[in-house]
């Protein structure tokens, strides 16, 4: 198995919290184009390994590398400009802004105006950010929000922002998408046209990691799932395989006497 | 870009009505309060690209004005360089002071960061104070030339007037491209949630050095201005309490607005002026305003009148 073969490949990584074993010598790859899940119960260490594989702190040991290149080292808005875009958990758009601004702040990487360029107003930059505009709409007709570009994110309902958080996340062009807990606070409707965005996702050929509760959504949509519990990797195979895995029952359910 | 031209609509009949105002006020006080109003301005906005737009706060901002006025001086009457060429001097070394000050200070957030500009401000003063064989020491700089560009001088109010509120303009204009660009969406991001703007790809360190920078140029400008208007500069005017000032400036025109910088300067440069009795309690009156408009008028008083006004419309219209 070489590492190239995969999108991102990490590399028995192991956290530790002060006396808490967070992450414990956890190793899986993603293939590109995939969908991966990746569950476990409260406290498995799910958001841990979220927050490592995108540089919010670094591992005690072992290797993430993105397209071969480890990620060690790299700041956060570096991974965004490699190509690693994510959500959050509770939701955190730019509350101040337009919705249509929110977008345009996720293409920050893919646009290039500094400060004396946007006094001077070349007409390369003028064109630059006509293109943003229009780049920002599209996503926006991507997840449905096309007609409120101009109103303030902040006052969107839950399940919308949500979809403005992944238009946004969208913008810097991403190869892997990280989804922290995406379905969390939506309805049964919600979850599902959530379902159907993160398939066509996949079909403009990025791949997708999912932190997720639910799971319906988990096992109806990925190709793959990884379940953590007490920081340990306890399984991982195909939606089917995972349901009927032992150790997978013991760690939700409790293993039974 | 709807909204730019808008604001050039803006521009243009603030620059009209500021013309207008140089050419027929004849009153030489009322024209020096304006050209004091002018520099404020300046100020103000310098601060409000940090504080209203970024989110930064810098307790220290005086320390900059300082700086600029300073430099200007030492070097057009100690040193008798021209001051158009003390002016580049003065604005890069308070860029210089300001990305190497703001380096490790900006990696601190909230509390910290004012603690640490509010240090700064206070070194920069004891310098400004202490270092007597350069500065003056507490009883000041004298002697600083006027400006003039060839045989024109701008030694008579109006001329400054005009000179003062040339460069607001300019800068009104600079601004408010800044924030309608990428750059200024990013500072806004920074402003509404640090870790989402890195996380969408802002490099947040580099952006707030940046407008820092900026910040601390502007700022060092207006002390150019204000060395060259008055003639003489002592430490007071660029102490703690000046940093205090801007800031107030700052938040009771509105934070995040440019019109709202001229309105807070505007302000703060009339009511010590019309308050002479009370000047012993300057900071206290300042300290009741800066309260009543936070309990009130949260977003200060340039968005607080136009939320009223259209409150009213609004009732009036059922």
């Amino acid at each position: 198995m070489t590492s190239n073969a995969h999108l991102l490949a990490i590399d028995s990584i192991s956290k530790a919290f002060g006396g808490v074993q967070a992450i414990d010598t956890v190793s899986f790859a993603l293939s590109p184009e995939s969908i991966t899940g990746l569950i476990g119960p409260n406290g498995a260490g799910k958001t841990t390994l979220f927050n490592l594989v995108t540089g919010i702190f670094p591992p005690d040991s072992g290797d993430i590398r993105f397209r071969g290149e480890s990620i060690s080292g790299k700041a956060v808005h570096e991974l965004v400009g490699m190509g690693l875009g994510r959500t959050f958990q509770n939701v955190e758009l730019f509350s101040s802004m337009s919705v249509l601004e929110n977008v345009l702040v996720g293409l920050h990487t893919r646009t290039s105006c500094g400060i004396i360029g946007s006094v001077f107003r070349t007409p390369r930059l003028v064109k630059e950010e006509r293109r943003a505009r229009e780049r920002a709409l599209e996503l926006l007709d991507f997840v449905g929000l096309a007609d409120l570009a101009h109103q303030r994110s902040s006052d969107l309902p839950f399940g919308w922002q949500r979809l403005l958080e992944l238009a946004r996340a969208l913008a810097s062009k991403p190869d892997l998408l990280l989804l922290d807990e995406p379905a969390a606070g939506l309805n049964m409707g919600e979850t599902d046209t959530l379902g159907e965005l993160i398939e066509s996702i996949r079909k403009h050929g990025i791949t997708v990691l999912l932190v997720e509760h639910d799971m319906a959504l988990t096992m109806k949509t990925c190709d793959r799932i990884v379940v953590l519990d007490r920081g340990k990797k306890i399984a991982e195979g195909p939606p089917r395989t995972i349901q009927s895995d032992e150790a997978v029952m013991a760690a939700y359910l409790g293993k039974p006497k | 870009m709807i909204r730019t031209d808008k604001h050039l609509i803006a521009c243009f009949v603030f620059a009209a009505a500021a013309t207008a105002t140089g050419l027929l006020v004849e009153n030489a006080y009322y024209l020096q309060v304006m050209i004091f109003i002018g520099i404020n301005t300046l100020l103000a906005l310098s601060l409000n690209m940090l504080m209203g737009y970024a989110g930064q706060i810098s307790l220290g901002h005086a320390a900059f004005y300082g700086i600029g006025a300073y430099t200007t001086a030492i070097l057009s009457t100690t040193y008798n360089i021209s001051p158009w060429l003390a002016l580049p001097a003065a604005v890069f070394t308070a860029m210089a002071i300001a990305y190497f000050v703001g380096r490790p200070t900006l990696r601190l957030t909230g509390y910290y960061l004012a603690m640490g500009t509010l240090g700064f401000g206070i070194i920069v003063n004891i310098i400004f104070r202490e270092w007597r064989s350069v500065t003056g020491g507490a009883s000041g700089f004298v002697g600083i030339p006027p400006l003039e560009i060839g045989s024109f001088a701008f030694d008579t109010d109006r001329r400054y007037f005009f000179l003062v509120w040339g460069v607001v303009l300019f800068f009104f204009i600079i601004c408010r491209r800044i924030i309608d660009s990428r750059v200024g969406r990013a500072l806004r991001a920074i402003h509404d949630g640090e870790h989402a703007a890195a996380a969408v790809g802002v490099d947040t360190a580099k952006m707030k050095l940046k407008i820092f920078v900026l910040s601390a140029a502007m700022a060092s400008l207006a002390g150019f201005l204000y060395a060259h208007q008055i003639f003489f500069i002592s430490p007071g005017t660029f102490s703690f309490l000046a940093s205090i000032r801007i800031v107030t400036m700052v938040v009771i025109g509105g934070m995040a607005s440019i019109w709202g910088s001229l309105l807070g300067a505007s302000l703060l440069t009339l009511l010590p002026e019309w308050l002479h009795a009370f000047a012993d309690y300057e900071m206290m009156i300042y300290g009741l305003v800066l309260m009543l408009v936070m309990i009130f008028l949260p977003q200060g008083l340039t968005r607080g009148i136009l939320d009223i006004y259209e409150n009213s419309r609004k009732k009036n219209d059922k």
